[in-house]
């Protein structure tokens, strides 16, 4: 118990800027469950190993750049280009999940889909695996350290960039899915796919579509984890996996605005639960907090009941 | 419904299964086992008896996934009460030494308290939240174990635990232990296929293919759930005092998540529902991934690239039960 800490406010501003750097993490991930979840009422259980797949994509580009110096005279450039490597390994690779994993099970009971899922997981994390010979992998140091100062409280330049970053890509998220012809059609396949598919609407394109975004975030999550904790490997998917799902449960599953609140939010529990228990229960906190919100109140923050639908 | 079709009909092990009466079958069965540990040494039966163990495991899972079709992803967590609860009472760790066999059903009840625990709270949850709600349960528990240092010694782990003895007889060499984990199976498979007979599996078969039409009809829908995770617990609770006990010592790592993937898998693989089809799975999945430890790197990408395959093309495994599991066929 550090109870007394609560009182400093600088502890405290320390703790929310953590908890809102990680959580806008979780809320990015989360988006990708909650796009599918929304569409195919499906959990893509495999969408840690997506995330996994971006952080050592962004590894590998940046450690290719770092190896020329180009890296220490354009930061900046190569951040963008580990994004855009990251994003584009992993929508491929949920396309890609999606079509030989789910596709084929579309309309199968949910149970076989789920374990499908369950095996294109364990088949992903082994082979990054293979690739990187089980070792942990150190991120190239790349972002310019620095702290902004605002009078007593800091704030260093990277959880500014991951804060800012998670953010706009959620704003963007949005405005595609409110604002564009796209956006438009997947909301109608998630209302209703057989209505929608008769008013015109390519489903497989939309549910194709759904998954390249929602792996493309989960991507971008990748590299600013990869950034953050400087260290990677092959399982480092599982928990941040579990824990995204958590946070779109908790906003209520399907809802895209809900997944974000909900990331936010299992952020700030993380961060202050610090106060009251030791570092090491932290993954208790959100295991505890899902099976708590899934007995207490099934239908998330925003969103509908899903935990009884079979 | 589902009707026996002719391909199943023609399958070998089927009809080996079903031929002849009972205690030829049994007798046909035990007598070749029995005497497998004097031909194939020690090493393969110290496989063997590994094998054992995850065929306890396949059938307690099977109670609770393939009869009752409650998918928990959590199923180690009651391994691992039955392994610590030896541990702790028949180690050095607090100078305890309650005997095994009187272990064997104080963990059995301890595990099926815990599976009670767990199914309280998700009673009400189907398909996929119950996977994930149950897997995160499997994930508290060994976070628990890893750091309540003062109770399960934490990572550092449970070392020099009691092996089991009758009378002045311990047990020590793999053969030893062979015939006690052959005699669990047994037990095992034994109770299961008696439980699937039962009223209860009629109920449980109900309720696993519709929920509400099973309700209709007058079946208590959450009593027999929790009887499920309860009586799937016991079976994960017995095998871990065994594999404690054979291990000497046990640790937090022991019961990470991938114990209660593969027992998934060999349930799966082996067809949902079926206790052939779990004894298949284990010697499949358990056993020759031992023999060839060259191979042991592809193992879990094999085990992966399988389970997909499966899903779409023998969603019933390949031993399916004889009473189908319809979810697997139905849409």
């Amino acid at each position: 118990m550090n109870l007394s800490l609560l009182a400093s406010p600088e502890v405290l501003f320390d703790q929310v800027v953590n908890g809102l750097t990680i959580g806008g993490i979780y809320a990015l991930i989360a988006m990708g469950y909650t796009l599918v979840y929304g569409i195919l009422f499906m959990i893509n259980f495999a969408h840690g190993e997506i995330f996994m797949f971006g952080s050592f994509s962004g590894f590998f580009v940046l450690s290719a750049l770092a190896g020329s110096d180009f890296t220490g005279r354009h930061p900046f450039v190569s951040v963008v280009l580990a994004l855009v490597g990251a994003v584009l390994v992993s929508s491929c690779l949920g396309v890609l999940l999606e079509r030989v994993a789910y596709r084929p099970l579309r309309k199968a009971p949910r149970l076989a889909a789920l374990i499908s899922a369950i095996g294109a997981s364990i088949f992903l994390q082994n082979v990054m695996m293979l690739i990187v010979k089980a070792r942990i992998k150190v991120y190239p140091d790349v972002f310019p350290g620095g702290l902004l100062e605002m009078g007593r409280f800091v704030v260093s330049y990277f959880q500014v960039f991951i804060l800012a970053g998670s953010l706009l890509m959620m704003g963007g998220l949005m405005w595609f899915i409110f604002k564009t012809r796209t956006g438009k059609a997947m909301r109608a396949v998630a209302e209703n796919p057989d209505a929608a598919a008769l008013m015109g609407i390519n489903v497989n394109r939309i549910i194709v579509t759904a998954f390249a975004v929602g792996s493309g975030l989960a991507a971008v999550a990748g590299v600013m984890v990869g950034m953050y904790y400087s260290q990677i490997d092959h399982m480092m998917g599982f928990v941040p996996g579990i824990k995204a799902f958590t946070a779109a449960v908790v906003g209520g599953i399907g809802n895209v605005a809900g997944a974000m609140i909900g990331g936010y939010f299992l952020g700030l529990a993380e961060a202050f639960s610090v106060f009251i228990l030791p570092a090491q229960y932290k993954d208790v906190v959100a295991f505890g907090l899902l099976v708590l919100i899934l007995i207490l109140r099934p239908r998330g923050i925003m969103g509908e009941v899903v935990s009884q639908r079979t | 419904m589902h009707v026996t079709s002719d391909a199943e009909n023609r399958n070998i092990f089927r009809r080996l299964g079903s031929s002849g009466p009972p205690w030829l079958r049994l007798t046909l069965l035990l007598v070749p086992l029995s005497l497998l540990p004097l031909i194939v040494g020690n090493y393969w039966t110290h496989v063997l008896a590994h094998v054992g163990i995850y065929i306890i495991l396949g059938i307690g899972l099977n109670v609770t996934v393939g009869f009752a079709g409650l998918l928990d992803l959590g199923y180690v967590a009651f391994f691992a009460i039955g392994a610590y609860t030896y541990g702790l009472l028949a180690s050095p760790q607090f100078g305890y030494h309650v005997p095994f066999w009187l272990m064997i059903p104080v963990c059995a009840l301890v595990a099926s308290m815990g599976g009670v625990l767990l199914g309280i709270p998700v009673l009400r949850m189907r398909g996929d939240y119950l996977a994930i709600v149950t897997l995160g349960f499997g994930q508290i528990v060994r976070i628990l174990l890893n750091n309540l240092d003062g109770l399960t010694n934490g990572p550092k782990g449970l070392l020099r635990i009691d092996p089991p003895s009758l009378g002045n007889f311990q047990f020590s060499t793999p053969t030893h232990y062979y015939y006690l984990i052959l005699a669990g199976c047994i037990l095992a498979a034994f109770t299961a296929s008696r439980l699937n007979q039962s009223r209860v599996g009629r109920a449980w078969a109900a309720m696993r293919e519709d929920q509400d039409a099973a309700a209709l009809m007058g079946i208590n829908v959450l009593k027999y759930k929790l009887m499920a995770f309860a009586i799937g617990a016991c079976f994960a609770g017995i095998g871990g005092v065994i594999f404690a006990a054979r291990q000497g010592s046990i640790f937090p790592d022991d019961f990470s998540l991938m114990v209660s993937i593969n027992v998934l898998c060999l349930i799966i693989i082996g067809g949902m529902g079926s206790i052939p089809g779990v004894i298949l799975g284990a010697v499949v999945l358990i056993g020759i991934p031992e023999v060839l430890r060259g191979l042991a790197l592809y193992r879990m990408l094999a085990f992966g690239a399988l389970l997909v395959i499966m899903m779409i093309f023998r969603p019933s495994g390949f031993l399916p039960a004889a009473r189908l599991k319809v979810e697997m066929k139905r849409k």
